[in-house]
């Protein structure tokens, strides 16, 4: 059980990991239970800056940008956009319920939480070590992800730009 | 000595999931689903950051991440194109309108 002597030390990081969860678990509470889809889309904004602060406090401060960077500032626009373009009234962003089996889907999620959390709080994890202190994060990846990965790293490059041209030629315009 | 342990971590991640799983099985508009989508990439991705956090392998658990996050990337931007795909047959992105196919 920690004392106060190592909650004092800590109190820091324990006061950001509680106002990430929270902001966290908020927003995507309202991201999933919302039904006006902008909203959602709105709050999904909160979670994804929450998972950044997340990463920043594992030590991934080149993810955490990179999520601010793609998910922040490149998928959630795309999102918006997205209703945006595909609404023509407000009643089509206002979803007018969701389905009826929405107690069955809660249900089953909240079982499927429930064993989730057992497996994790049951499982006694071993740490193979202290966690080591990360330096230079940028630079291991960029020297990781151009030799040890670098097969998968070049497959993903040309999946981004098959992916890229398929998506504009699904949006083409079509010759009548 | 941490002060937030792995199971933490952990346990967030869990919930993120399963609020991903229930925006996906119970929206109607096909943007909804995608939100969904997007909070379960983001739940395994905290669990690969936390993992890698929490062991000695290096920087396996942050690449990882990368790669999901750029295959999250690709699959945002299919997925708009063919939802305003949908939009232009069908006049909306309500996937029950998008039945033709069923026997």
């Amino acid at each position: 059980m920690p004392n106060s002597d190592f909650i004092m030390q800590h109190i820091g990081q324990i006061s950001a990991f509680a106002l990430i969860t929270m902001t966290v678990l908020g927003s995507a509470l309202i991201s999933t239970f919302s039904r006006n889809i902008v909203h959602s889309a709105y709050a999904l904004f909160f979670t994804l800056l929450g998972m950044a602060g997340y990463y920043f406090l594992l030590g991934a401060d080149f993810i955490g940008i990179i999520q601010v960077i793609v998910y922040v500032g490149g998928i959630l626009v795309l999102l918006l956009f997205g209703v945006l373009l595909t609404s023509r009234s407000l009643d089509q962003i206002q979803e007018p319920q969701h389905s009826a089996s929405l107690g069955v889907v809660v249900g089953v999620s909240v079982l499927l939480l429930a064993g989730l959390v057992f497996a994790i709080v049951s499982n006694p994890w071993i740490r193979i070590a202290a966690p080591a202190i990360p330096q230079e994060t940028t630079q291991s990846i960029g020297r990781l992800l151009l030799t040890d990965y670098l097969l998968a790293f070049e497959f993903s490059s040309v999946t981004l730009l098959a992916a890229l041209i398929g998506a504009a030629y699904l949006v083409r315009r079509r010759e009548q | 000595m941490q002060a937030i342990g792995l199971n933490a971590y952990l346990i967030v991640a869990a919930v993120l999931f399963c609020l991903g799983v229930i925006n996906c099985l119970s929206r109607k508009n096909a943007i909804g689903i995608l939100i969904g989508i997007e909070l379960i990439l983001n739940a395994a991705n905290l669990n690969l950051i936390a993992f890698n956090y929490f062991s000695t392998t290096a920087f396996a658990g942050q690449i990882f991440a990368i790669f999901v996050i750029i295959l999250a990337a690709c699959e945002a931007a299919i997925a708009l194109a063919i939802i305003i795909t949908l939009f232009m047959n069908f006049g909306a992105v309500n996937t029950d309108m998008a039945n033709r196919m069923k026997g």
